[in-house]
C-alpha cells in the first residue's frame, strides 16, 4: 500500500513540489500518491505534507478559510514529516512579526519575512546542508530568514551566519526553493526518509 | 560563509526571475492608484498589486497619451505592503522600465494598456534584474516576449472593458496552439515556427512540456468570482485584475470573493456560495459593440 503525500495548494508554487516529490519517490523507490488539498478534510489523510511557497499573506489567509490550519497543527502533532518552503516557512512559524500573517506554530522559530530584500535581491548559490555530503544549489525568492529558534530546534543551514534551513521534529523548512531545481535531496531528507525510518520501525 | 560561496551567488537569472512569476501562481493580482487600495488589496488576500496611474476603464474614458505612473506612487504602495509591487512600463519603453525597477518593483508590466513608445520592438528584457511580465493574444506572440525575456505571459484580453471575452479567445488560442504543436513531427513544428515567426528553440521546448515554460496568467476584462473561476478552468495559473475590483460597487468584497473563487473554481458549489452577494461589478463595455481602433490588444504583437 502506497504512502499519500499531499502539496498544499491554496496559492503558490504547488505543480514544482507536486513533481519534486514524484522525483523523490522513484529515486528511493518508494511507491506514493501525491495530493493537491485545497479544502479541509483531505490532510488527515496524508502520511506526510509539503507547505509550498507563494505569497504567506494569502495562503496563510485561505488556510484559515478553509478550515485547514487546525489540520497541519495536527499531523505535526502527530508527528508526521512536512516539508515547508520559504512563505511555507513563514506560515509554519512560531511568529512572522507580523499580523497580516496567522502563523501556525509547528516550526519553534522566529522568522524575518522578505530578510533578503526585494525581488532585484532575489539570488541562487550553492548552499552546505546539515545531512547532505555536496552542497545544495539554493534558489532564494524574496526570501525569509531565522531571526530566533527554539532550543529544539536543529539548524542545516545558513546564510551570512542567519539559518536558512531547519529542522523542528517531523517539521523541515527552509527559507529556499528546493522544489524548483531537479535535485531532490532535500525532498527525500524531509519527506522520504522519515516515512521509510517509519515503515521500517 | 565561504568565498566560494560569494563568487557562486547570482542574481536576476531565469531560474530566480521565472522562480518569482511561479510564486504567484493560483493568486490574484490587483490594479492599484495608490497606497489605500494597495491595503484593501492585500488584506483581500492579493498575492500581489500593480501600480498604475488610472484603472484602464479610466485610461479609456480619459484617452491621451498613458505612461508609466509616478514613482512616488510606487514608492509609498511599496512601503504600505508586503506583498510584491508590479509597475506598468509602456512597450518598447526601455527607461520607464529602467526606473521602475531601481524604484524597486518586482516585476515590471511592459504593457499594452499604456501608449506603446517603440512601434516595432518591444523590450530587450533578458538584461534586467526584475522579471518582466507581458501580454500575448496568441501563443508565436507569447513565445516572441518569452524569446525577449519575459518571465510570465499574460492574456490581453481587452483591458478595461469588464468582458472576459477576449481573455477567454486569447487562452483558447495559446493552449489549442499547444496542443497542434504537441501532435506534430520535429520538421512540422519547425515550419510552424517559420510561418508564424515564432522562435523555434521554443516551439519545441513549448511542445515537450505540453505548456508555456513559463507561467500563464489571465488578464483582461475580468470582472466577476465567475470569470475568475472560468479563466482558471481554460487552464490559466492565475488571475490579473485591472478595473474590477475598484471599479466595483464593494471593492472589498469583490477582492475577497475573486481570490476565495480562484482556490476554489473547479468546486460549484462553494463557487456558487462566494458569487453571492459582492455587490454589483464594474459597468464595463462589450467587446462586441467597441470600434477596432479603440481596442488595445493589437498594440506590440
Amino acid at each position: 500500500m502506497g504512502r499519500k503525500i499531499g502539496v498544499i495548494a491554496v496559492q503558490g508554487n504547488v505543480s514544482e513540489h507536486v513533481a519534486a516529490i514524484e522525483r523523490a519517490a522513484d529515486a528511493v523507490g518508494m511507491s506514493v500518491s501525491v495530493v493537491e488539498i485545497r479544502e479541509a478534510g483531505h490532510v488527515p489523510d496524508c502520511d506526510a505534507l509539503a507547505l509550498p511557497g507563494g505569497e504567506s499573506t494569502t495562503i496563510s489567509r485561505l488556510l484559515g478559510m478553509e478550515g485547514i490550519d487546525a489540520e497541519i497543527v495536527d499531523h505535526v502533532a502527530a508527528g508526521k514529516p512536512v516539508l515547508a518552503t520559504c512563505a511555507g516557512l513563514i506560515v509554519a512559524s512560531r511568529d512572522a512579526r507580523d499580523d497580516r500573517v496567522d502563523t501556525l506554530g509547528v516550526v519553534d522559530a522566529v522568522v524575518d519575512r522578505n530578510a533578503f530584500g526585494r525581488q532585484v535581491d532575489s539570488f541562487e548559490a550553492g548552499l552546505d546542508v546539515g545531512g547532505l555530503d555536496d552542497p545544495f544549489h539554493a534558489v532564494f525568492i524574496r526570501a525569509p530568514v531565522v531571526d530566533e529558534v527554539g532550543p529544539d530546534v536543529e539548524v542545516l543551514a545558513t546564510w551570512e551566519d542567519r539559518p536558512v534551513a531547519i529542522r523542528d521534529g517531523p517539521v523541515v523548512a527552509t527559507s529556499f526553493h528546493p522544489e524548483l531545481t531537479d535535485d531532490n535531496r532535500i525532498h527525500r531528507l524531509a519527506l522520504f526518509d522519515p516515512l521509510r525510518a517509519s515503515a521500517s520501525a | 560563509m565561504t568565498e566560494t560561496d560569494l563568487e557562486e551567488l547570482r542574481r536576476g537569472t531565469d531560474l530566480v526571475k521565472r522562480g518569482f512569476a511561479r510564486m504567484q501562481k493560483g493568486g490574484v493580482i490587483m490594479d492599484v492608484v495608490n497606497a489605500k487600495q494597495a491595503r484593501i488589496a492585500e488584506d483581500c488576500g492579493a498575492v500581489a498589486v500593480m501600480s498604475l496611474e488610472a484603472v484602464p476603464a479610466d485610461i479609456r474614458k480619459r484617452g491621451g497619451v498613458a505612461r508609466m505612473a509616478d514613482p512616488a506612487a510606487l514608492t509609498e504602495i511599496l512601503d504600505e505592503v508586503s506583498i510584491p509591487v508590479m509597475g506598468k512600463a509602456r512597450i518598447g519603453h526601455t527607461k520607464e522600465a529602467e526606473i521602475l525597477q531601481a524604484k524597486g518593483a518586482d516585476m515590471v508590466d511592459e504593457s499594452e494598456v499604456l501608449t506603446p513608445a517603440d512601434d516595432d520592438y518591444h523590450i530587450d528584457k533578458r538584461d534586467f534584474t526584475a522579471p518582466f511580465v507581458c501580454g500575448a493574444r496568441n501563443l508565436p506572440e507569447a513565445l516572441r516576449r518569452i524569446d525577449e525575456g519575459a518571465a510570465m505571459i499574460r492574456t490581453k484580453g481587452e483591458a478595461g472593458t469588464g468582458d472576459v471575452n477576449q481573455a477567454v479567445t486569447h487562452q483558447r488560442a495559446i493552449k489549442g496552439a499547444i496542443r497542434e504543436l504537441d501532435g506534430m513531427a520535429y520538421e512540422e513544428r519547425e515550419r510552424w515556427a517559420r510561418e508564424h515567426g515564432a522562435p523555434r528553440d521554443l516551439a519545441h521546448e513549448t511542445a515537450e512540456m505540453g505548456r508555456l515554460p513559463v507561467v500563464n496568467f489571465a488578464a483582461g476584462g475580468i470582472a466577476t468570482p465567475a470569470d475568475a473561476a472560468l479563466m482558471m478552468h481554460h487552464g490559466c495559473d492565475g488571475i490579473f485584475v485591472g478595473s474590477g475590483i475598484f471599479g466595483a460597487e464593494n471593492p472589498e468584497a469583490m477582492g475577497t470573493a475573486i481570490v476565495e473563487a480562484v482556490n476554489n473554481w473547479d468546486d460549484p458549489e462553494r463557487l456558487s456560495e462566494i458569487a453571492t452577494n459582492v455587490g454589483k461589478g464594474m459597468k464595463g463595455q462589450s467587446n462586441a459593440d467597441m470600434p477596432e481602433e479603440e481596442k488595445l490588444q493589437g498594440r506590440g504583437v
